[in-house]
């Protein structure tokens, strides 16, 4: 794809990449949490990638793995029951994470990636000035004198669109409004200029109005500092708005995966189909886009049914999707354009039954 | 800042007002001071007399207000037993008793938060165990118990510090831990309690998402939050720790205000009494205050006005 406006940085310590070469590429990534109960199978094989300048989303109702796959990504875990027991999530210049010594995994954190989380209210220490919380970021990972790092630290807040930066550095988070606070994370997130930012539903805490700009400012930011973007929503205005690609997540696992317009125009997956039914037809506005209007409940991570993982919600079950659980791939009857779109449903992928989908698409 | 320091300053001033009353009505409780201060052998002309020289005939109230002028300038009489000013004889006895408290709070400090820190770290581990194990035990054992025990231990079986008295830095080292232990349990187990508490908040996790080192994270990030709550139990138990002073002077025969309180006592020496008791209230006033301004300086939420 074309990225537009794209200001490269000079990241001079860097070994030289293929300008091809995915920011991200996961791969059959399996993130589960081990409780003396039983196992959680969060994140449960999941694959992706990102390139340059892309912003990929990733969009499922609540409790599907979508933090869970950031965290895991980030080596953030919830320790001691969180544990990647499978697959490689490979960074640009760096490697497999998932295999990285904590040292090491140390050294990447904020620096090659970093994450924004979903609570500005609480992401920030009461008691440290925000200022400081910055350069903090800035002086873990180079060696600046603290002046340098605190004028660094002014001019992302001044990129990020505080207004009065050199007085709001000395500003303590509770001192800060929510979307204000936001900003600060983000400027934490970018002070290192990662190539990759995750960012875990940044918006879902602020009012519409905020949230509107901070989604504008992530899409400028992306463009002046060239990094790419994994954004995690359970907000479909929000996917339409920002996404380059999209991953529609389920139960732990991704049930489709293409192109922004593809996703909107030509939904495969029963689930994404319901997903976009529950939009409000009038698509103007900031109004909120909720995802529940799909009957039936998502089964629970710790006790998968065998079959698709759909199939008690899923209209258009048969027995094939309660006995055998569908792989992610391409329908047989594909005929979308560069970017192939992905899915995980029967009615696409079995020879039986191929095309039946797109019938009732469109009924 | 400097408003709410002034605010807080007068806020004190009925507390000290409080303080004079009591200290105040602690030689009339048991009505007459006359027989307090006296030898029960006293004639009933030297009674008359010292009741005129005192002003014990004038009513309560400028009895009262006679007291608290003194006691303003720091001026409760001559002790009975020494003859000298009662409160030179408590300024006098001060150092030891700050170097006594000074030194418990050092080591409660040194010893309660690092083992609070390490067992929230480790939680559920050998480590964290023990460590509970004896903050339990610290906080069922009285300090007297602990005092003697700890004489006939290291005093009088091993000889490694001597059984009393002050000036040396041994001599320091008995009280002190006496003093410190049940401190050091407490502190040990509310700062375990507010890490695991801070541990699991976002901000920590966000210091994680920077690459900031795990133990800058936990001695830093962490522990600076978790100590604002500690500060505030430290507080509260100054009191108690005014009362231990007491009872470890006499123990240890440590020559400061705790000691020269009990010896008035039985001396029925009541200026001295009174000038303790004034001493160590003002004290344990200023302690609360400075407490105050602390939490306020540490946490940036508290608000000035
Ligand atoms: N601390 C935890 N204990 C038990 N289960 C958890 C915990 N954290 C997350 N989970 C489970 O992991 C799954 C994925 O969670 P998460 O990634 O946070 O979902 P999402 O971000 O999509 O809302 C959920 O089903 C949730 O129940
Ligand atoms: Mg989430």
């Amino acid at each position: 794809m074309i990225i537009g406006g794209t200001k490269a940085l000079d990241r001079l310590d860097e070994p030289a990449t293929a300008q091809d070469d995915p920011v991200l590429q996961v791969e059959d990534l399996k993130a589960h949490l081990h409780f003396g109960a039983g196992v959680v199978r969060a994140v449960d094989g999941i694959s992706f990638t990102i390139r340059k300048g892309e912003t990929l989303c990733i969009v499922g109702e609540s409790g599907c793995g979508k933090s869970m796959t950031a965290l895991a990504i980030m080596g953030l875990l919830p320790k001691p029951a969180g544990r990647i027991v499978g697959g490689r999530a490979v960074l640009q210049g760096v490697g497999d994470l998932a295999r990285l010594t904590t040292k090491r995994m140390r050294e990447i954190r904020g620096r090659a990636v970093s994450m924004v989380f979903q609570e500005p209210m609480t992401s920030l220490n009461p008691v440290f000035r925000v200022g400081w919380q910055i350069e903090e970021a800035i002086r873990v990972h180079e060696k600046l004198s603290r002046a340098e790092a605190r004028k660094r630290a002014i001019a992302m807040l001044d990129l990020v669109g505080i207004p009065s930066p050199e007085e709001r550095y000395k500003a303590y988070p509770h001192q800060l409004s929510g979307g204000m606070r936001q900003r600060v994370m983000i400027a934490i997130a970018l002070a290192c200029r990662p190539k990759l930012m995750l960012a875990d539903e940044p918006t879902t805490a602020l009012d519409v109005t905020i949230q509107a700009q901070i989604l504008r400012l992530l899409n400028r930011l992306k463009s002046e500092t060239g990094a790419s973007l994994l954004l995690i929503t359970h907000d479909l205005g929000v996917v339409a708005r920002m996404a380059t690609r999209v991953c529609v997540m389920y139960a732990g696992v991704i049930v489709e995966h293409g192109d922004v317009g593809d996703i909107f125009a030509t939904p495969l997956h029963p689930y994404t189909q319901g997903l976009l039914a529950s939009i409000p037809a009038s698509r103007g506005g900031g109004e909120r886009r909720r995802l529940n209007t799909i009957p039936g409940i998502v089964p629970s991570l710790a006790n998968l049914p065998t079959g698709c993982r759909f199939a008690d919600r899923c209209p258009h079950a048969y027995e094939r999707c309660r006995k055998e659980e569908p792989p992610l791939a391409e329908p047989r009857d594909s005929s979308n354009g560069n970017e192939a779109q992905k899915v995980r449903c029967w009615l696409y992928l079995d020879p039986q039954r191929a095309g039946e989908g797109t019938l009732w698409r469109n009924a | 800042m400097g408003t709410y320091v002034t605010r807080r300053l007068i806020l004190t001033l009925p507390v000290l007002a409080g303080i004079l009353v009591i200290t105040f009505l602690l030689t009339r409780l048991s009505g007459d001071p006359t027989d307090l201060m006296l030898p029960p052998n006293a004639t009933d002309e030297a009674r008359a007399a010292f009741r005129m020289v005192n002003g014990l005939d004038q009513p309560l109230w400028t009895q009262f207000i006679r007291f608290a002028g003194n006691a303003l300038v720091g001026d409760f009489g001559a002790s009975l037993r020494f003859g000298q000013s009662a409160m030179s004889l408590v300024l006098e006895r001060l150092p030891a008793t700050a170097e006594l408290a000074a030194a418990t709070m050092a080591l409660a400090l040194l010893f309660g938060i690092p083992a609070g820190v390490m067992a929230a770290v480790w939680r559920g581990t050998a480590t964290d165990v023990s460590i509970r194990l004896v903050t339990l035990l610290g906080q069922a054992v009285p300090s007297f118990f602990l005092g003697v025990v700890g004489i006939i231990v290291f005093a009088v079986w091993l000889r490694w510090l001597p059984t009393g008295g002050r000036g040396s830095f041994g001599q320091l080292i008995l009280p002190a831990a006496t003093l410190a232990f049940n401190l050091v349990a407490l502190i040990a187990r509310v700062t375990r309690s507010c890490m695991l508490d801070v541990l699991k908040q976002d901000y920590v996790r966000t210091a994680r998402a920077k690459g900031v080192w795990e133990s800058k994270i936990i001695w830093f990030h962490a522990l600076r939050n978790a100590f604002i709550p500690v500060l505030t139990v430290i507080g509260l138990q100054v009191g108690l720790l005014l009362g231990g002073v007491v009872v470890t002077e006499t123990i240890f025969s440590w020559p400061g205000v705790g000691r020269l309180a009990i010896q008035a006592i039985y001396a029925r020496d009541f200026p001295v009494v009174q000038a303790v008791v004034f001493v160590f209230a003002t004290i344990f006033v200023a302690v609360n205050l400075i407490v105050d301004l602390l939490y306020a300086i540490l946490d940036p939420r508290i608000s000035y006005r």
